[in-house]
């Protein structure tokens, strides 16, 4: 069964009298122990996706129509009361930024203590223990010390492992990670991608990983999805999407990566800027900037296609499938 | 060369203008508010004009006509919203009152807005020592309050010079103590917004182009700094207005002869009980709608302008 | 802490040091101490060696020296007027004043918190929508106006409050004369305390508003909610704590205003404090009076700026005290 589904999901921002959609017909599944990234620009609204699976737009954002489901629970319903019983117990989040997502007037320990006892009825002294012994596990130096002080008075890495600690807590059954290494030193974003690639197979907890660093996403996703300007255009495991993307922007994507280009020469950037949400183009929203674009690509929008093991949103991929089935056909005739 | 200067002149915003012109129409609150403001500024400008007296021939204190109540009331029709308790005109009074009150308010603002301006300028472009010195006296005196500073030193100037002295200068020292008092406010913010500048391309490449600091200061930097400036410039000559009211209320502003709305509302204050109340509420209601429609103002220029939000 | 205690402290010396040069000036300028001393009759002699015996030949600085060293004991002078030391003047007045100022801290913090809090979590709620008018409203009028309509509303038309004076005082542990255990002193104190409150009001909640506001867009306080706690978690731990680190700051500033104003509030009020005391000081042209007012004041608001902002450091852990600059 699975463990979590988002079944047309559509997410608008209400901006100055006017309704701009932030999230367009988002649907997957999500099962329990998997690991799945979230691919795209920034402004695609992959963070959006995040956030709405707990239910935690910000205003002037709201869930539209669709169904999140977490095992049956519709999420999107849920009452405040039982909305927190899912936050940080079931679904927890890192964020982009360790600097920013502690609070800074607050001790890590108080930070840690809390996150326990707003969900289970525990004394102080064995939720002080259990957040030590998290903070042993994501292998931060001397605890005991760690607990009683201050985020200012931590590096960059050791506050996103102190929150990797705080994510742990509960032993959630999902963790969403927001870009959780863009804001790292490089050396540092290895550990920390290790990490929580450790955790999840260890207490099998499914990971939805949202990221633009393809590097990682190959490391720890098994199967990756990706967005543009607020719709999936591409879903399939994550070898096929990036040993042999369907989509054009995947291809892109791709091909801007430094590696794809040889020393001296031009990066492939996909040409042009994703479309902003008051400005998103008729058809599929990416033909302005793509190769292959026909006037059909510029009025109507493409439905998913299965090409393999994964599945694509663009008619280019449509009319190669056709053709080849009817070749295949021929030849068989 | 050519394209280079094309480079380092700073960014025109005609557009953004036109924009937030655009949008405050659209808000009919503020169109209101400076449609009021506006309709003070004329009225103060053509008081002479406006007023049904003329308050400097010495027929226009007439105690026969001591506490008349506006005409509504009295229906007495030479005097519109009544006399003060000298039997002048109410009308003219105010009239003239409203001049005086934005006149001391606007210049004290033009003061604080030089000093800050050139304090802003110094500190931020230059930095280091002098920077660290003049910040922390703008500190000081930011935590000193300009209302304690313009009654401390308006009390021993009185004190020092007597009443009679003092009343024919207390104009020019009102709009001193009030401009010479709020500096620091208007100097940090160009302080902050030059700082900010500093760092962009512009005015390096301007300076690899060998043009004198002063010469980037106004020509280059100063223009970008203005926004801000704007901003603070409608709630800080408010705020003046209101400082001026306050101290002439106490017996520290001008003089009940040639009254503001603060020394009008101070005499009418003795009256509220005996129940001429006009005396104390015309002018009260004068300035309140006054620093209302200011205020409002500030606070939609803020909010559409805020530089902090602009930045991103 | 210790070095940052030191820093603070030597500012604060510093800014007392400018505060009696300028009151002694003020004193040594204002009146001619042989004038207050002798009468017309005695000859341009006599009062030059009067000046002389005085010290008033010396030069600015030794004198004073001379007026910093008895200002350290306590003599400031003696009050034309009363005839008395002019700090047991004011000191008499002391009470009258801190009972007003704290009055009106109690109230302005008492309302101004919750209001401003209510304004920032529900911003379409009616109460905070009034909340948010009347606070553009209050700043718009000037607190003498507040004064008149308070007046008029609660002591002309409803005789609940009297206009003027402190009413009945009992005297606590002898040395303190207070208007807050009789029902005729907390009447009397009504009027005058809500006033002073209404001009720091407006500030207050609106800055505990916008800090508020901007708080609660925070990543941490984003991360809060994503950890399953509670809303009163969220608002009175996470964001409260942050909110009031820059109303601290700002309290600190505001000392210099609530002085100012109770100078206003005491002269509308008649209350007999120290502001009311120097108003008529100045109008009597008593210099002593008027300088040691100024010292008073300067040392009340030195220590208050000091306080806070040994408080503002004790609170946010992110200060290094000893690089904390002002």
């Amino acid at each position: 069964m699975n463990l979590l589904s988002v079944n047309n999901l559509h997410v608008n921002f209400h901006i100055k009298g006017q309704d701009l959609a932030a999230l367009i017909d988002v649907s997957f599944t999500l099962n329990r122990g998997e690991r799945i990234a979230i691919v795209g620009e920034s402004g695609a609204g992959k963070s959006i996706l995040g956030f709405s699976i707990v239910n935690l737009i910000d205003k002037p954002g709201y869930i539209k129509s669709g169904s999140i489901k977490l095992q049956n629970k519709e999420i999107t319903t849920m009452t405040p009361r039982l909305l927190q019983e899912v936050r940080g117990k079931r679904i927890a989040m890192i964020f982009q930024d360790p600097m920013m997502t502690l609070n800074p007037v607050l001790t890590i320990g108080a930070q840690l203590v809390e996150a326990i006892r707003s969900h289970t009825r525990i004394s102080f002294k064995d939720a002080r223990n259990i957040a030590i012994e998290k903070l042993h596990s994501v292998q931060i130096a001397s605890p005991e010390k760690r607990f009683n002080q201050y985020p200012h008075e931590l590096s960059g890495g050791m506050r996103q492992r102190v929150i990797i600690a705080i994510v742990l807590l509960l032993n959630p059954d999902i963790i969403i990670a927001d870009e959780p290494t863009t804001a790292l030193d490089v050396t540092i974003q290895a550990e920390i991608i290790q990490l929580l690639l450790d955790i999840c197979r260890d207490n099998s907890m499914a990971l939805l990983l949202i990221s633009h660093d393809l590097g990682v996403v190959s490391r720890v996703a098994e199967r990756t999805i990706v967005m543009y300007a607020g719709r999936v255009v591409e879903e399939g495991p994550t070898l096929e999407v990036i040993n042999d993307p369907q989509h054009p922007y995947t291809q892109g994507l791709l091909n801007a990566l430094p590696q794809m280009a040889l020393p001296g020469q031009r990066l492939n950037q996909i040409q042009g800027n994703m479309p902003s949400l008051n400005e998103r183009p008729t058809g599929c929203a990416f033909h302005s900037r793509c190769p292959y674009a026909t006037d059909k690509c510029r009025q109507q929008q493409p439905d998913f296609i299965q090409s393999g093991v994964s599945s694509v949103a663009c008619f280019m991929v449509e009319n190669m499938i056709t053709e080849f089935e009817q070749n295949t056909d021929e030849e068989s005739l | 060369m050519r394209h280079l200067k094309k480079d380092i002149i700073p960014p025109l915003q005609e557009s953004r203008w036109s924009h937030i012109w655009a949008g405050f129409l659209g808000d009919k609150l503020a169109t209101l508010s400076l449609a009021i403001l506006v309709f003070y500024c004329l009225v103060a400008i053509f008081a002479p004009l406006l007023a049904p007296y003329n308050i400097n021939s010495p027929n226009f204190m007439d105690l026969t006509n001591a506490e008349i109540a506006p005409s509504w009331i009295s229906g007495d029709e030479r005097f519109l919203l009544g006399t003060d308790d000298q039997g002048r005109d109410m009308l003219s009074v105010v009239l003239y009152g409203t001049r005086l009150s934005l006149t001391i308010g606007i210049c004290a603002v033009l003061i604080q807005i030089t000093l800050g301006i050139c304090i802003g300028l110094i500190s931020g472009y230059l930095g280091g020592r002098i920077d660290n010195f003049l910040m922390r006296c703008a500190d000081i005196q930011l935590s000193f309050s300009t209302m304690m500073v313009a009654i401390v030193f308006l009390a021993v100037f009185q004190a020092l010079f007597g009443m009679d002295m003092y009343q024919q200068l207390a104009m020019i020292m009102l709009i001193l103590v009030i401009g010479l008092a709020e500096w620091p406010l208007f100097a940090r913010t160009i302080r902050a917004s030059v700082l900010a500048e500093k760092q962009k391309e512009y005015v390096d490449a301007a300076r690899i182009m060998g043009i004198s600091p002063k010469r980037i200061m106004f020509k280059h930097i100063l223009p970008n700094t203005l926004t801000p400036v704007l901003v603070i410039f409608t709630v800080q000559i408010s705020n003046a207005i209101v400082a001026e009211a306050a101290l002439s209320f106490l017996g520290l502003g001008m003089p009940a002869s040639d009254p503001s709305l603060g020394a009008l509302i101070s005499v009418g204050f003795n009256y509220m009980f005996s129940g001429s109340w006009w005396i104390c509420i015309i002018p009260s209601l004068t300035l309140i709608i006054l620093i209302l429609v200011m205020n409002m103002l500030g606070d939609w220029l803020r909010d559409h302008l805020n530089p902090k939000t602009y930045r991103d | 802490m210790f070095v940052f205690l030191l820093r603070r402290l030597a500012q604060a010396f510093f800014v007392m040091i400018v505060i009696s040069i300028i009151s002694f000036a003020i004193q040594n300028k204002l009146g001619d101490p042989v004038q207050q001393r002798v009468s017309m009759t005695v000859s341009p002699i006599e009062r030059a060696q009067l000046r002389q015996q005085l010290g008033l030949n010396d030069s600015f600085l030794v004198q004073y020296w001379r007026f910093a060293k008895k200002a350290v004991h306590g003599d400031l002078g003696t009050s034309y007027y009363y005839k008395a030391p002019v700090l047991d003047v004011i000191f008499k007045k002391l009470p009258a004043t801190m009972e007003l100022a704290f009055c009106a801290i109690i109230i302005v913090i008492f309302i101004a918190t919750p209001c401003g809090i209510l304004a920032a979590i529900k911003p379409r709620n009616i109460v905070s929508k009034i909340v948010v008018a009347f606070s553009t409203m209050g700043l718009s009028i000037p607190i003498f106006i507040i004064a008149i309509f308070l007046v008029y509303i609660f002591s002309v038309k409803l005789h609940i409050a009297p206009s003027f004076g402190r009413g009945e005082t009992t005297n606590v542990l002898g040395i303190w004369d207070s208007g807050l255990f009789t029902k005729d002193g907390l009447r009397h104190l009504m009027l005058p305390s809500i006033t002073l409150a209404f001009a720091l009001m407006p500030i207050f909640v609106r800055l505990i508003r916008a800090e508020m506001i901007e708080v609660l867009q925070s990543d941490y306080i984003r991360f809060a909610w994503s950890k399953g706690l509670s809303s009163r978690r969220i608002y009175f731990i996470h964001a409260l704590k942050n909110t009031m680190l820059p109303v601290i700051t700002v309290g600190g500033i505001q000392a210099g205003t609530l002085i100012a104003y109770t100078i206003l509030t005491e002269t509308i009020f008649q209350w007999p404090g120290m502001g009311f005391l120097f108003m008529d000081a100045v109008s009597r042209v008593d210099t002593p009076l008027i300088s040691a007012y100024l010292i008073v004041v300067g040392g009340i608001f030195v220590t208050t700026n000091t306080v806070v902002d040994l408080i503002y450091g004790l609170v946010n852990p992110t200060v290094k005290l000893a690089n904390h600059g002002l």
